[in-house]
């Protein structure tokens, strides 16, 4: 049954046919109709951001938390190139998003008309597709599709550039069926004869680990049960990338930690010198695998993803099984199961032995002080302070992103929002917003640093109208503090502009923006003042003052192997001249 | 536990061990919903992951259903094709991609014109050549020749090369088409 309607309304009945309750955006000439027509409706809640970049990080941080598309609804041209950094966020870490821009008229495009861009030639290269909607009677298929294709296969953002003309427009509505596309077909079921494979393999290896990643997050919550049974049922150690945290419980059994450049050292070492990698849903991302000819040089690799141009990318493997990690994983169970397969339970107890011995060298420690709080502890209080709370964690981008996935342990999927392909500092705070909207009665925290909490200050005030009790938790070191410890390691300790001076007063900040400030600076006061945050029903800044120059360890340099980590006590003790562990190789990446 | 225990697996196409030395020249064909913007995610793919492309043709294939076929040659070590072949399979309007020169048995072609100035022997000897080319004379002026050429682009290559002492002025062509031989589509 079709319903005459203008193209304005069609938007909005179409994310309600899509079970959209929250868009986040920015009114502009160019969307006017789009928000005449929310106006007059009461299905869609829309939140006003403050600047586009925050409502495309809000979205991300509402789909991440809810496993849903995040939608978002910006004007044209400025409305649009702000929102680019969110839309390749999204890409790079397969958050899906539906982002509606505006646009100038149909017949003005191309006249470099007041706020004009080419939204889809900009976009084009950081969303998964996008559309420019000409005609009317291409809208609710457009519409439709979009969300199908940003939440199918690997997930990511999906611009629909809208001209006002054709918001304005008049046509049928009627919601289209999409349940495929003409050309785009994701392969979600995994080959069976190539689970067998890995079965097999699974069932001889001495030395296996599984290695996970956002992957698993995005196939839904049903794949980390999942792969929880999995890991039970083989025995096999697990590690997982910063975006596949708590898939796999930090508390269970087999856990060694997050891998990669900040990674535990019994992860590190265990995926160097394992004999089977099981990757699930992750991608050899150079902040994994280190220098690619010294990757895990012993071992048979097995990757499970649903992009076959993330298989032999990176890095060869010896079977790839192109697939939705769940239904993958699933089979995998089933033919484990019907086949009786059994593990080597001498060689795989020799395995574990060798782990612990890696893991004794307690990798995560740092010299505690009674005087200063050092981050690590703080990240570390902060987890015992919420631990039995229905808690979701945001961060920006830096050292307090990389304390915050060591310290801060997850026991469930999607309770962890970061940028982890971009690095987008700024990411946090609009996150965290966007994982409040979807849970009003969640503990959010955004994890941030001194820098980062500025690039989006600004969503203060979103949380602030919208009563989102978001706790923002800052590890004030007054430095863009990675940015100082790669200065310090690679640059001779030539801190060039990486001191955040002139820093706001934190505390009088969260007050003009009429939240509740705390400040903390001494040890002894950390568990209280993190309970009066906890405690506080509304919106909190807190700034804790933390060890300035402290460093992120363990860590592997950039163009070293897993096995050659640099460990805290290294970097501290021996007074290790940290200018030199890079060589002139490592120097080039980044 | 030194050395590897499995064979060294061929490297990544973007790993720094990545030599030029074997690379391959390969035509990619590709089918596509021709709606706007679809070669531009296409060319854009290609210089936004550092590929090369060397020739690259597009045409509609069939007007009622919107198709295009756009056959690219591009360069590169194994691996490299590939991730293109995976890369260009992820654009959405992409129906499906065919690596022509791992099927072996195809057959590709172009067609060129080719201007040519002269006088006295330098024109007598254009003609000849063409004629052992079969070119197609399309124009004559009594100083000039335009010459359409169809073949496999060595053949191309060599008939250029050839007009450049009798008077080269310039040539245009169009790019690759290519096809597998036999019954099949692709
Ligand atoms: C938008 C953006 N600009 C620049 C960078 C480069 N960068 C990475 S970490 C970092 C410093 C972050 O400092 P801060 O937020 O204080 O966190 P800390 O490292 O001190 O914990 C910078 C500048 C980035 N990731 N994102």
């Amino acid at each position: 049954m079709s319903k005459q309607m203008t193209g304005a309304e069609m938007i909005v009945e179409a994310l309600k046919d899509q079970g959209v309750d929250t868009v986040f955006g920015y009114p502009g000439g160019a969307v006017l109709p789009i928000y005449d027509a929310i106006f007059q409706q009461n299905h869609v809640r829309h939140i006003l951001v403050r600047q586009e970049g925050g409502a495309a990080h809000a979205a991300e941080g509402y789909a991440r938390s809810t496993g849903k598309v995040g939608v978002l609804l910006v004007t044209s041209g400025p409305g649009a190139t702000n929102a680019v950094t969110g839309l390749t966020d999204a890409l790079m870490d397969s958050i899906p998003l539906v982002c509606i821009t505006g646009q100038v008229p149909t017949h003005l495009i191309g006249s470099d008309a007041f706020q004009e861009c080419d939204t889809v030639g900009i976009t084009r290269h950081c969303t998964k597709h996008n559309y420019l909607v000409r005609n009317i009677e291409d809208l609710p298929r457009v519409l439709h599709e979009a969300f199908y294709v940003a939440a199918s296969g690997r997930p990511g953002p999906v611009v629909i550039d809208m001209p006002k003309d054709v918001q304005f427009a008049t046509g049928a509505y009627e919601k289209p069926e999409i349940a495929s596309h003409k050309t785009y077909k994701p392969r979600v079921k995994g080959d069976a004869g190539r689970v067998a494979e890995a079965v097999a393999m699974m069932a001889v290896a001495k030395k296996p680990i599984f290695y996970t990643g956002g992957g698993i997050i995005n196939s839904g919550p049903k794949a980390s049960e999942l792969i929880r049974e999995l890991v039970a049922l083989t025995g096999f150690p697990i590690t997982s990338t910063l975006m596949g945290l708590g898939a796999y419980p930090a508390s269970g059994a087999n856990w060694l930690g997050m891998l990669g450049m900040h990674g535990t050292y019994e992860a590190n070492h265990a995926m160097h010198d394992c004999d089977l990698m099981i990757c699930v849903g992750a991608r050899f991302d150079d902040r994994i695998t280190g220098r690619l000819d010294a990757f895990a040089p012993f071992s048979k690799k097995i990757h499970i993803d649903i992009d076959p141009s993330s298989i032999n990318k990176n890095v060869r493997v010896d079977l790839a099984i192109v697939g939705d990690c769940g239904n993958v994983l699933t089979d995998m169970i089933a033919q484990w199961k019907a086949a009786k397969a059994a593990v080597d339970k001498t060689a795989l107890a020799q395995w574990w032995k060798q782990i612990e011995t890696w893991r004794a060298r307690k990798s995560l420690a740092y010299r505690p002080s009674k005087t200063k709080i050092k981050p690590q502890h703080a990240i570390q209080r902060l987890y015992e302070a919420t631990r039995g709370k229905d808690c979701y964690i945001t961060t920006e981008v830096g050292q307090h992103q990389m304390w915050a996935a060591q310290y801060f342990h997850f026991d469930e999927p999607n309770r962890w929002m970061t940028s982890g392909g971009l690095g987008t500092m700024g990411y946090g705070l609009p996150a965290a917003i966007g994982a409040q909207m979807a849970h009003p009665d969640a503990l959010v925290i955004d994890i941030a640093g001194d820098a980062s909490i500025l690039m989006n200050i600004q969503e203060l005030s979103t949380a602030k109208q919208y009563r989102a009790p978001v706790k923002v938790f800052i590890l004030n070191n007054q430095y863009m503090g990675m940015v100082r410890q790669w200065q310090e390691l690679l640059h001779g300790g030539r801190y060039a502009e990486s001191y955040t001076d002139s820093l706001p007063d934190f505390v009088k900040l969260a007050e003009a923006y009429g939240a509740r400030g705390i400040r903390c600076s001494d040890p002894k006061d950390l568990d209280r003042a993190i309970k009066e945050m906890i405690d506080h029903p509304g919106l909190v800044i807190f700034d804790c003052v933390v060890e300035a120059e402290e460093n992120c360890f363990p860590m592997i340099p950039s163009g070293k192997a897993h096995n050659d980590m640099l460990l805290a006590e290294l970097g501290d003790d021996a007074g290790l001249d940290l200018g030199g562990v890079i060589d002139e190789k490592g120097k080039m990446l980044v | 536990m030194n050395a590897p225990v499995t064979a060294p697996l061929p490297p990544s196409p973007y790993s720094s061990a990545l030599g030029k030395s074997n690379s391959e020249r390969h035509t990619l064909s590709a089918l596509v919903d021709n709606e706007p913007g679809v070669l531009a995610r296409v060319v854009g793919l290609f210089s936004g992951r550092g590929y090369n492309i060397e020739s690259l043709t597009v045409a509609e294939v069939a007007h009622g259903e919107h198709l295009s076929r756009i056959t690219i040659v591009t360069s590169g070590p194994p691996e490299a094709i590939e991730q293109i072949t995976h890369q260009l399979e992820r654009i959405v309007p992409v129906h499906k991609v065919t690596d022509l020169t791992v099927q072996k048995r195809s057959i590709e072609r172009e067609l060129a014109m080719v201007k040519v100035r002269g006088k006295g022997d330098n024109r007598m000897e254009a003609l000849r050549l063409a004629e052992a080319f079969r070119a197609k004379t399309i124009d004559a002026t009594i100083e000039s020749f335009i010459f359409e050429l169809t073949g496999a682009p060595e053949k191309i290559d060599d008939f250029v090369e050839l007009m450049r002492p009798v008077g080269l002025v310039e040539f245009s062509r169009t790019g690759i088409a290519a096809i597998t031989r036999g019954a099949e589509g692709m």
